[in-house]
């Protein structure tokens, strides 16, 4: 550790320990006490709870932690908790109520688009993201921007099928 | 990942000053590839400075005497989906929207992007020995699994490749490279900013520590009419080149009046040949003459035990690209190669 050398140890020490953290997920404030290395992932599941956020390869080539963020998709799993501050975070917790689910959730159970369910979730954020991207216009379109979600079940064209159909309704 | 501190630098200055706390101390804006790396425990840091609050580099501009000017801190798909890029340098949007994934292009900053280390399997493995990694451990790629490794500019220390596909999109464009330090701003040709392994593999670019991309400038030129981005990968989707080809034309009654041609996922950064770009100048636009500038650009292409098929396959996908230039209305998304 170079910089204790350097900088002073008191405010290093500071630095490194356990600092508050409002984040705002799902419409409310959560403050958590965290240290600087603690994913958004891991911030969400270990620390606020809400574990319908999945890790996967934890690496950001799989896409199950996919969450909302100022409604623009993220990986959770390459951001830090700390840099996330001021933003608002949406995950699947926050997309839907038990008794009016998203869209999204209605269309994939309607489509038989999930079998094992763990990827289920970053899929539907991913796929909020990107239609709130506007940037699709076909199904070709929708199977490239939605690629950043791997479904080793092999749901994969169910869960197009699912999108199309959300997609087809809200234009 | 190791224990390390963090701040929001404030200005480019602040940032600058709070990294050069120590020999270890590191930017971090959009983090996609360094917080990964230092999960892995490839990269440690002992202080992280957040760039993201530094405001002023996160649009673009455009500039006085013509082109533009693309802010650091501005995420690749806000980029490649601004009217200026998608009008005026569709072959950048293009070239953005092949690499990574949606997500991730939400998250990955301009500056970042030049920034990315390359994806070599063995520089990730820190039980291997890597050169580009640990200097003078060795290349575990030379006689490993080298089948996304480098065919031109390669070294006996390092054949690893340089992985971004907006980096190839930007040398084809000649964008010039903007960077604040402790000793004042400075500009570097694309060209001169990544550099060849060489002996000395660990060094990717020409940025020294202290120093931070503040802005990527365009000129003029875009090459709105005559271009294409083709990214061949063992995936059609969300996977890294095995071969990219950025190409674009200026014709004249089907004559090249000027040719840009860079590849990707070939060497240890993006390829330009002076040689085979002057010899298409003048000549008709034609199936013939690309194949012949391909065959004068991988002049030199040396292959190993797994990616020899490279060498080839970099030359079929230039003439492809070139002729997908002609009518770039036949691109697909993610720069699949046309049906």
């Amino acid at each position: 550790m170079a910089i204790l050398s350097i900088v002073n140890q008191n405010s290093c020490e500071e630095e490194f320990s356990l600092r508050e953290v409002p984040l705002k997920i799902n419409g409310k404030l959560v403050n958590l006490q965290l240290r600087p290395w603690v994913s958004l992932l891991d911030a969400l599941r270990e620390y606020a709870g809400l574990t319908g956020t999945k890790k996967g390869c934890d690496h950001g080539q799989c896409g199950a932690c996919t969450v909302l963020c100022d409604g623009e998709r993220i990986l959770s799993c390459l951001t830090l908790a700390v840099m996330k501050e001021d933003a608002e975070i949406t995950t699947i917790e926050g997309v839907g109520t038990e008794n009016e689910l998203h869209p999204l959730q209605k269309a994939f159970i309607a489509h038989d688009a999930f079998q094992c369910g763990y990827c289920t979730p970053g899929q539907i954020c991913s796929a909020i993201g990107m239609l709130n991207e506007g940037k699709a216009q076909n199904r070709e379109d929708v199977k490239e921007l939605m690629s950043g979600n791997l479904c080793r079940c092999g749901a994969n064209s169910n869960i197009i099928d699912a999108i199309m159909e959300v997609k087809n309704e809200t234009i | 990942m190791n224990n390390f501190t963090y701040s929001k630098a404030s200005t480019v200055q602040d940032a600058v000053n709070r990294v050069q706390q120590g020999p270890e101390a590191k930017f971090v804006a959009g983090g996609t590839n360094l917080i990964d790396l230092m999960k892995y425990h490839v990269i440690t840091t002992d202080a992280l400075i957040d760039v993201n609050h530094v405001e002023g580099y996160h649009a673009i501009e455009a500039r006085g005497e013509g082109g533009i000017r693309l802010g650091a801190f501005m995420t690749n798909a806000k980029t490649a989906y601004h009217p200026i890029i998608e009008q005026q340098y569709p072959l950048l949007s293009r070239a953005i929207l092949a690499g990574a994934s949606a997500q991730i292009r939400n998250m990955a900053t301009n500056g970042g992007n030049l920034l990315q280390r390359t994806r070599c399997y063995y520089f990730y493995d820190v039980n291997t020995p890597c050169n580009k990694r640990e200097p003078g451990s060795g290349c575990s790629a030379i006689g490993g699994y080298n089948r996304i490794m480098a065919i031109l500019g390669a070294s006996e220390s390092c054949i690893a490749v340089f992985p971004s596909d907006m980096c190839v999109a930007l040398a084809a464009l000649e964008a010039k490279v903007n960077i604040s330090g402790p000793h004042g701003d400075r500009s570097l040709a694309f060209t001169d900013f990544h550099r060849l392994p060489g002996n000395t593999p660990d060094i990717d670019n020409n940025l020294s520590h202290g120093e931070i991309i503040t802005s990527i400038d365009l000129p003029s030129k875009g090459f709105s009419d005559n271009y294409s981005y083709l990214k061949l990968r063992d995936r059609n989707s969300y996977a890294f080149a095995l071969v990219s080809v950025a190409t674009a034309l200026e014709l004249e009654d089907g004559i090249v009046r000027e040719s840009r041609i860079a590849l990707g996922g070939v060497a240890h950064k993006p390829w330009r040949s002076a040689e085979g770009e002057a010899f298409l100048q003048g000549k008709e636009a034609t199936k013939e003459n690309f194949t012949r500038v391909a065959e004068i650009i991988l002049t030199g292409a040396a292959g190993y035990q797994y990616n020899s098929f490279k060498i080839e396959l970099a030359k079929r996908a230039i003439v492809r690209n070139c002729m997908m230039a002609l009518n770039p209305e036949t691109q697909l998304p993610g720069a699949q190669p046309s049906r």
